[in-house]
């Protein structure tokens, strides 16, 4: 019982990391039709730049650290994802290939650069005492960064929530995945909806990418694109511009992968790639159809 | 006339590389007929006649595929396991291969051609994925160390420094053999099909054919010649390393592609070969003793190979949409008009 509840509980927290991704992810595609490659760069760039600001606080296991670096992560990530839209997509309106290829480039760019600055090796991240300590779920020691991270997630999902049901810009997006061409043929400047789904989805992503290097102790240049990879099942799966069907699924994959893992060495990976087959086969639209 | 006159000189002048001692000053470190210079000349080769494959899946089909890496990693890994780990003979493990060429690529095409554009292109992305886990963990493939041939696994003449040439002639054979099947599918009734789904997909299906099959013929006949690029790829480099199967790698093909002109073939083969040539003479920059005594500020960018070659192809797509192949185009469109 006790492994069962360690696994469940690793496994939403890996959900939790992918929804951080996968939730931008999902609305600039169901927005824009831009499949954003550069959506795991954000994360990338947003754990070193919180990394490199926390080098200066003197202790690095204090509170104020923990929330330095999450302030710093939501504000690059948002901050790199508004100039990405800004300088890179908005020139490309209209040709959604070229958007997609300066994404790719931006992608490629990103991750060498930060290999170059920063080298290969991963870089430790401390964590205040209070969040490595456990706490005793069903007989399992559950680490609480761990129960930190999915109470993040389920805040983000409370928050988008709300956001696309109770506010005009959220009706906006909701109608722009919808129909686009209404939306700009009712005389709403849909650019600026363009521009904040790109800023939302950076923010999320830099808090993924923080709370990332969080859970697993350590960041490295590379781990934003398995994230990344990983965000892009959950978001064919949960059917674009779903921020539920993004939720659920990242569970469903979170946990399908922690359990399989240990129960059948390795085989976890796979089998949310089957998964995924066997989903597109039944249902090509996803789990979720609608922005909700 | 002239212009196959020229072609036929050319492919000459490239099969007698390997007697020609010329030195190159600064395109090549060593003379022409060096085993390096061979070396990177056949890999070249075999990123033209790649970035060619594909072009048939991207640009002629218009099938946004992140898997194409996949394809190109069975040529490279599927032989080099039966080879160097299960004994195979060399017949033997060249049918499997080839089966798994066509086998793989058409079950992962039936299922991902279900869902279309941005969906197609996530799906063939989470599909490579797996293949690169999966050679990632296995003992069979060595997982991240990766997996050379030895010497006994292969005919003698494949095998060594002082055989290099013969490596450079299959790689040669390779791209001249995959131009021609290229150029003959895209001009066959098939292809046609192809370039018309690519521009409108619903009139093809209004005039009676069925999109989805002509869509994974494309998918597998590029799969195919893709693992045949890969098992080139392996005689070159003696071994198999995990690079060849990651997401990345799959990008830097879409960048060969568009960096030459995505819908032209030699357009895609010259993209190929001027990142292949690029990729490698920015690596040896970056170890170069002159890069040491720069500032940090361009010292550290010029030294990430992926990183220059990012931003150049950022630019590209920005302010040279079409490529090389759109410069050409657009250059004798003007000489022509005057």
């Amino acid at each position: 019982m006790s492994t069962f509840a360690l696994l469940a509980v690793t496994g939403l927290g890996l959900g939790a990391l992918y929804f951080m991704v996968a939730s931008g992810l999902s609305l600039i595609l169901g927005l824009m039709r831009v499949l954003n490659l550069a959506h795991g760069a954000f994360l990338t760039v947003a754990a070193y730049a919180a990394w490199s600001v926390i080098q200066m606080i003197p202790d690095q296991t204090g509170w104020l650290a923990m929330v330095v670096a999450i302030v710093v992560g939501i504000v690059a990530g948002g901050l790199f994802a508004t100039l990405t839209e800004m300088i890179l997509i908005r020139p490309l309106y209209r040709r959604e290939i070229g958007q997609v290829l300066v994404t790719v480039g931006l992608w490629l760019a990103t991750v060498s650069l930060i290999h170059g600055i920063f080298g290969a090796d991963q870089k430790i991240i401390a964590l205040p005492t209070a969040l490595t300590e456990t706490t005793a779920i069903l007989g399992a020691a559950i680490p609480n960064a761990r129960l930190i991270i999915i109470a993040f997630a389920v805040v983000l999902y409370l928050l988008l929530y709300f956001f696309l049901k109770r506010t005009r810009y959220g009706l906006i997006i909701r109608a722009g995945v919808e129909n686009r061409a209404m939306v700009s043929a009712l005389g709403i400047d849909v650019q600026r909806a363009f521009t904040l789904v790109f800023t939302i989805g950076g923010m999320a992503a830099g808090l993924g990418g923080v709370l990332t290097g969080a859970n697993f102790g350590e960041i490295d240049p590379y781990r934003g694109t398995a994230m990344f990879i990983s965000a892009i099942i959950v978001v064919v799966m949960g059917g674009m511009g779903s921020i539920t069907g993004s939720a659920v699924a990242a569970v469903v994959v979170g946990l399908m992968q922690q359990f399989l893992n240990y129960y059948a060495t390795g085989v976890g990976d796979f089998a949310v790639v089957i998964l995924l087959a066997v989903v597109l086969l039944v249902r090509p639209g996803g789990f979720g159809g609608a922005t909700t | 006339m002239i212009r196959a006159l020229i072609v036929i000189g050319v492919i000459i002048l490239l099969a007698a590389a390997p007697f020609l001692p010329i030195p190159i000053p600064i395109i090549f470190s060593d003379p022409l007929n060096a085993p390096g210079t061979l070396n990177l000349i056949g890999l070249c080769f075999v990123f033209g006649g790649l970035a060619l494959t594909y072009d048939l899946v991207f640009g002629f089909t218009g099938l946004l595929s992140f898997g194409h890496a996949l394809y190109f990693a069975i040529g490279v890994y599927v032989p080099a396991v039966l080879l160097a780990k299960l004994h195979f003979t060399l017949p033997q493990a060249l049918l499997t291969t080839a089966a798994m060429a066509i086998i793989v690529p058409l079950l992962i095409g039936a299922v991902s051609l279900r869902v279309r554009d941005t969906q197609f292109a996530m799906v063939t992305l989470a599909f490579a994925q797996a293949g690169a886990v999966y050679v990632g963990q296995s003992a069979l493939t060595g997982g991240e160390e990766g997996l050379s041939l030895g010497s006994d696994s292969l005919p003698a003449f494949l095998v060594g420094v002082t055989n290099t040439h013969n490596l450079y002639w299959i790689a040669l054979a390779f791209l001249i053999v995959s131009y021609c099947a290229g150029w003959w599918v895209v001009n066959s009734p098939t292809g046609k099909v192809w370039q018309a789904i690519r521009e409108n997909e619903r009139r093809v299906a209004v005039l009676g054919l069925n999109p989805f099959f002509y869509k994974l013929s494309s998918f597998v006949i590029a799969g195919f010649m893709a693992a045949v690029a890969g098992f080139v790829y392996l005689l070159l480099q003696g071994g198999a390393s995990p690079d060849v199967t990651t997401a990345n790698f799959t990008l830097t093909l879409l960048v060969m592609v568009v960096l030459g002109g995505v819908g032209t073939l030699w357009g895609a083969v010259a993209g190929g070969i001027i990142y292949e040539y690029l990729n490698f003479r920015l690596v040896a920059l970056s170890n170069s003793a002159g890069l040491q005594g720069l500032p940090a500020i361009i010292r550290v960018p010029a030294s990430e190979p992926e990183f220059i070659l990012g931003v150049l192809f950022i630019l590209l797509v920005l302010f040279v949409p079409g490529g090389l192949a759109g410069l050409v185009r657009r250059h004798s469109a003007a000489v022509a008009a005057h």
